[in-house]
């Protein structure tokens, strides 16, 4: 299954009509699990620049309800798609139970220099390469200039002036909180601790090194304890028709999210556009800044895929040329991982009316460029969050040690994956 | 009843003269058959299996017997999820049979106006698929722009938070309640239709009020039809997901991933990916379940209505 194909492809389609079950002269379709609205235009694109690939596209659920599916198939062996998306968090599971194709060995190898470091650290394990980046989720703040204006604070740039602001906004406005901290996602949890310096997994294939207990966790809880004991923010779950409400209607001044916050925001959230602003997100040490990811996804090829090549083509295509890198950016707002489109004039000056023509994608380029680049996923990603959102969720409702809840996660997830089979070292 | 010793019963040997070959009770009953074994019996079977071994990420598959049934008799995750629902149960499905009962009664009274539109609106809850119905009340429970909150706003008072880890069972009870007084209403209507009308009349003779009527012929009648609706609430309530599957989403830190036994089995398997202890999460489920259902026959069974 070499490089047959183009030229091949003329020379059968001339016999094809004696022999009419020349395989070559059959462009292949590919199978494509997404959850990504639109998808069908790029990969329209992709076709007519590829003659010889066609799709068969699939919403398998967002996210969980996919991989669900996912684990079913490739247990089963068969009805797995050709590519598939996957989270970036996710990648590294779904190769621990050999669901992935190595794309090093489908000539992927020169492809590491076009994206963001710390996104390629996430698809990759040594040599091996398991998925291709397709966007990311650099954290930042969107924040209501009107509130801010009204209550006379700036952006917070440090994570001091960020409890400052919180406590003040309390006294002065008991409708309003400076923002609603998300514990019981595992996700969010992450990316702020991921800025703090947080590395809870060294993965060496199935030896582990596992510190989810660490000075990061320590410095993290005591700063959100504090804030949540003085009840200076709110602690409710995200993504509910409330908290769509609460951004909507001005209950929350600041949203702590990620690059791909600001066009989500602008679908529910439309009777207060043009009041949000973007920034950085506030800093442990605004001299030594640091940032972390939430977010962002992979299109990686599947181990049970019958036409590993082809799906190699296909996605070095729609995630290495430019054309569809801007649609996607364009069309769909995906957070860029092309180092190229980042650094791109049009992309960067972008104006969003809902951000009251600021150029947002300015302040998330920067927040790209200071994700730190060293951080690795368990190869049981989603345990590991849910666990973290349990945890975490329990003491921002119910009260209790956001300390000990780190307490408790360092030694559940050290028994889990000794269960599991793995070493661990601590 | 000495009436039914009059009746004489059909001779024996007209179903051994049934015409046809005998395997046309087989070939009738053979659709049943291969559907059954094919969604109940060969998935059962291939989950007792699963629970047999334990299958790991990095270890590979082993046999192991029943030290997973082991480990679940000695998890508190799933006792805690047990425990949850025996509270749910002890005081919702009291409330939504006796609220089925009495709704029973009043339609069966005939008295009432529209008795038909009356019976289709309280039955329509459960023609609402549970999916639905908890999005429309996890919406309703909002804790900051929900109705009932605004409502309390607007006349000043503090607004209950239905999703908080102190309501969140009675929320739960209350979605539960909602979908399900209906069904149950309907299977005990159905009962009181049969009940023969000489024993309400006859009891009108002896001077009852429609109140010892109603408590004194009509509900000993259709004993066992709310038996039937009592151990049907016992076996819904252990085995209840698709409430606080949802619920979960909307208030993650209240529902954990072991709320009820159900979730717990559905989080081992799909988010932890321990397929072989999940499926022993399942039977032991069942295994509760089958106790529970047994031992609530036993102690209705006394009076013989069976």
């Amino acid at each position: 299954m070499k490089k047959i194909h183009r030229r091949s492809l003329l020379a059968a389609s001339a016999f094809a009509a004696l022999a009419p079950r020349a395989r070559a002269a059959e462009p292949v379709t590919l199978t494509v699990w997404s959850w990504l609205p639109n998808l069908q235009v790029e990969l329209d694109m992709c076709t007519a620049a590829n003659p010889g690939l066609k799709f068969q596209l699939t919403n398998a659920g967002q996210a969980g309800p996919e991989y669900a599916k996912l684990r079913t198939a490739l247990k089963a062996g068969t009805g797995a798609p050709d590519i598939v998306q996957l989270e970036l968090d996710m990648v590294r599971s779904f190769a621990q139970v050999r669901g992935l194709a190595d794309l090093a060995q489908l000539g992927m190898a020169d492809m590491s220099a076009q994206y963001v470091p710390y996104t390629w650290q996430e698809v990759t394990e040594g040599r091996r390469i398991n998925a291709l980046p397709w966007d990311s989720g650099p954290m930042g703040q969107i924040y209501r200039e009107d509130i801010a204006k009204a209550h006379g604070f700036e952006p917070p740039r440090t994570w001091d002036e960020f409890a400052d602001a919180a406590k003040a906004l309390r006294k002065t406005s008991p409708d309003t909180y400076l923002t609603n901290a998300t514990f019981s996602d595992g996700g969010w949890v992450t990316g702020l601790l991921w800025q703090a310096g947080w590395r809870p997994f060294q993965v060496d294939g199935d030896h582990l090194t596992i510190r989810i207990k660490s000075d990061a966790t320590q410095r993290f809880a005591a700063y959100w304890q504090k804030l949540i004991d003085a009840r200076a923010v709110d602690t409710s779950a995200g993504f509910t028709t409330d908290w769509y409400q609460s951004l909507a209607r001005g209950r929350y001044a600041i949203w702590l999210t990620a690059a791909w916050g600001p066009v989500f925001l602008s679908q529910f959230a439309q009777s207060s556009a043009g009041k949000w602003r973007a920034a950085l997100l506030p800093q442990w040490n605004a001299a030594a800044p640091s940032n972390g990811n939430y977010g962002g996804s992979a299109l990686a090829i599947t181990a049970t895929s019958q036409h590993k090549q082809e799906a190699a083509t296909a996605i070095r295509w729609l995630l290495g040329q430019s054309a569809p890198a801007r649609a996607f950016a364009s069309k769909q707002f995906l957070f860029p991982v092309l180092d190229s489109l980042l650094k791109d004039q049009s992309f960067l000056d972008t104006p969003y009316p809902f951000f009251g023509g600021q150029a947002a994608n300015q302040v998330f380029a920067k927040a790209s460029s200071q994700v730190g680049t060293d951080f690795q996923w368990s190869p049981f990603n989603d345990y590991f969050v849910a666990q973290i959102g349990n945890e975490c969720g329990a003491v921002a409702s119910s009260g209790g040690s956001l300390e000990g809840a780190f307490d408790t996660l360092q030694a559940r997830v050290v028994r889990f994956a000794r269960q599991q089979g793995f070493t661990v070292a601590t | 009843m000495d009436t039914t010793a009059t009746i004489p019963h059909p001779p024996r040997s007209r179903a051994m003269q049934w015409p046809g070959p005998r395997s046309a009770p087989i070939l009738l009953l053979a659709p049943f058959l291969v559907l059954f074994a094919c969604f109940l019996i060969v998935p059962l079977a291939y989950a007792l299996v699963l629970s047999l071994f334990r299958d790991t990420l990095a270890g590979g598959t082993s046999f192991s017997g029943l030290q997973n049934y082991i480990d679940v008799l000695g998890d508190t995750n799933f006792w805690s999820g047990i425990a949850h629902m025996a509270l749910f149960g002890l005081f919702q499905v009291p409330v939504m049979l006796a609220l089925a009962l009495a709704i029973a009664i009043m339609l069966d009274r005939g008295t009432i106006w529209f008795r038909n539109a009356f019976r289709l609106a309280f039955f329509v809850p459960y023609a609402v698929p549970s999916v639905v119905a908890t999005l429309i009340w996890g919406y309703l429970y909002g804790p900051s722009f929900g109705p009932f909150t605004q409502a309390a706003h607007a006349l000043g008072i503090p607004a209950p938070d239905f999703l908080s880890s102190h309501w969140m069972l009675a929320s739960l009870a209350n979605v539960v309640t909602w979908e399900y007084v209906g069904y149950n209403m309907i299977i005990l209507y159905s009962a009181l239709q049969a009940v023969p009308a000489e024993l309400s009349e006859a009891a009108v003779m002896d001077g009852a009020s429609p109140w010892q009527i109603a408590l004194r012929v009509k509900v000993p009648s259709i004993r066992g039809a709310i038996v039937l609706t009592l151990i049907f609430s016992v076996i819904g309530t252990l085995q209840l997901f698709n409430e606080p599957q949802l619920l979960h989403a909307i208030s993650p830190s209240v529902i954990g991933d072991h709320y009820t036994p159900n979730v717990y089995a559905y989080a081992l398997a799909f988010t932890d990916q321990q397929y072989n202890y999940s499926a022993a999460v399942s039977f032991v489920l069942g295994a509760v379940i089958a106790v529970i259902s047994y031992l609530f026959m036993l102690g209705t069974r006394e009076g013989g209505t069976s």
